[in-house]
């Protein structure tokens, strides 16, 4: 569904990401995990253009998205959702404001159409009463179920999710990846999470592709990366007191 | 030599990363690099205000018209203390400085002229863009720039909704319209000042000073006066909104931003209202 082919890129003179090669598949929750500045987010970007490659092509479907303009951009972007790292929410505008604004300028929707799904998407994702309140007025949580919820009231095929449990407590977190795989499997929708919290890695992913100095060193699914034998992953797994002896291997 | 005047295929006016660049290798190449730099930035400017008309024509939208009344009134009305102060004592000032010096010829009851001239022509627009560009301009710049660098921007990209017709055409309308009426108040309220003064300070009696205003001041020297405002506002929207647009590494960028809005709009003003002065009077 979505696949990077050698995909190369510089940003302040560093490169981030060296000739990085993968695929994702349909309806699979894949998992990109790393440490702070491995390219992770740079990544994301690239498959909604929101960047564009050095060299390499990113292709959602059939159609190279690193190389779309105009239109045809906007349709492919049109199949994606995405839940960005702060949730970027419109200060300014309420949270049934913010979520309905995808509805009112691409649809023609009523007003009472528009309420009812804003109102419907906002339970989906476990929030109710919260329509009035201002970005502001919400917890770290809140505002990222809010970003969801707007990320997902026009339906997209593929969700991207931006460090979706980063700077929430650990119940808080288990919660977003709770809803991760819910709508995954309600929705059926593809989801792409970048994340540096392996035990939401483990959780939530189909499979784990791990980012290390600008290449991809491993693609498996969370049983198999719990057990790699790499030196950067084994690093990794015990730096969050993940070992092979622990709950995920009997999961 | 990193990426010197942008990337092919990423939006025009919108970086979303700090711009790398070796050092230059001299004296020269570094000034030939700001200088095409500035080039380029004023070209973006120009191919975002492009848009931001092209976006007119959609623009007539409920949210487009609250958006477009809310800048207004933040522009407009918010402004109104701080103009009013400034046009009054830039009025009395003239009025103080001309009226004294007239008075050696004995031709101080010629200050209603001096000064209802130069407000009109010059002060009226002068220093209403001034006052929009460090309130209403830094603000601009300040808003856009925190949301590109929490994302939001790419947010609206992401659901399809153009940045510039969202955020820029409202302001530009806004300011566009705004810009004269504060203007046509800095005029009266800075004519006013020098009444005072000419009555108070210098002998000149009110209705010698308004006869001798409205004498010889002309409708040309009120419209070019609010065509200057018409464009002054059109140069901080501009100049705001690009930079808001152009802000990247958080809190500091979107200081550098506010701060590079209103030294440019302040230069742009001041270039832009000489040109017009000598496209009409010369």
């Amino acid at each position: 569904m979505i696949r990077f082919e050698k995909v190369t890129r510089r940003l302040g003179g560093r490169l981030v990401l060296d000739a990085v090669d993968f695929e994702i598949e349909k309806g699979e929750t894949f998992v990109i995990v790393g440490s702070s500045g491995a390219g992770k987010s740079v990544t994301l970007k690239h498959m909604v253009r929101l960047l564009t490659p050095d060299a390499g092509r990113v292709w959602v479907g059939d159609d190279a998205v690193s190389e779309a303009r105009g239109a045809e951009l906007e349709r492919i972007r049109s199949r994606f959702g995405v839940l960005f790292q702060g949730a970027a929410l419109l200060q300014w505008l309420n949270v049934g404001d913010n979520v309905a604004l995808p509805l009112r300028e691409h649809t023609d929707l009523g007003e009472e159409e528009i309420d009812r799904l804003v109102e419907e998407r906002l339970r989906l994702v476990n929030l109710e009463d919260v329509a009035a309140k201002f970005p502001a007025d919400l917890s770290g949580g809140m505002r990222k179920r809010v970003g969801l919820a707007r990320a997902i009231v026009m339906k997209p095929e593929i969700i991207l999710y931006d460090e979706p449990t980063s700077g929430l407590d650990p119940v808080t977190s288990r919660t977003i990846d709770h809803l991760i795989d819910n709508l995954r499997r309600e929705l059926g929708v593809t989801s792409v999470v970048v994340t540096h919290d392996l035990h939401s890695a483990l959780a939530i992913g189909t499979r784990i592709a791990m980012l290390h100095e600008g290449k991809i060193i491993e693609v498996s699914t969370p049983e198999e990366f719990i057990r790699s034998k790499q030196e950067v992953v084994r690093g990794f797994l015990d730096a969050q007191y993940i070992t092979q002896r622990g709950t995920w291997e009997t999961a | 030599m990193g990426p010197p005047l942008g990337r092919p295929g990423e939006t025009a006016i919108i970086h979303r990363e700090p711009e790398y660049f070796e050092p230059p290798i001299n004296f020269f190449a570094h000034i030939g690099r700001r200088i095409l730099l500035t080039l380029r930035n004023a070209g973006r400017s120009l191919v975002m205000l492009g848009e931001a008309f092209l976006c007119l024509r959609s623009a007539f939208t409920k949210r487009v018209r609250h958006e477009v009344l809310f800048q207004m009134f933040v522009t407009g009305i918010k402004s109104l203390g701080v103009i009013t102060v400034v046009a009054m004592f830039t009025g009395m000032i003239l009025a103080l400085q001309t009226g004294l010096e007239l008075r050696r010829f004995g031709q101080e009851v010629n200050i209603g002229t001096a000064v209802a001239v130069v407000m009109m022509r010059e002060m009226g627009p002068f220093m209403t863009g001034l006052i929009i560009a460090a309130s209403v301009g830094s603000a601009i710049a300040a808003q856009i720039g925190t949301m590109a660098v929490s994302e939001e921007i790419d947010a609206l990209e992401l659901m399809s909704i153009n940045p510039v017709k969202f955020l820029v055409t409202p302001r530009l309308i806004a300011l566009a319209v705004m810009m004269p009426i504060l203007t046509v108040y800095t005029n009266i309220l800075g004519i006013v000042g020098g009444a005072i003064v000419g009555a108070t300070q210098l002998g000149v009696s009110l209705t010698a000073y308004f006869d001798n205003a409205t004498r010889y001041a002309e409708n040309k020297d009120l419209y070019v006066g609010l065509f200057k405002a018409v464009l002054f506002g059109i140069i901080i929207t501009t100049v705001a909104c690009h930079q808001g647009f152009s802000t990247s590494e958080g809190a500091v960028g979107v200081g550098r931003s506010t701060r590079k809005t209103v030294i440019i709009s302040f230069l742009t003003i001041l270039v832009v209202g000489y040109m017009v002065t000598r496209l009409f009077y010369s």
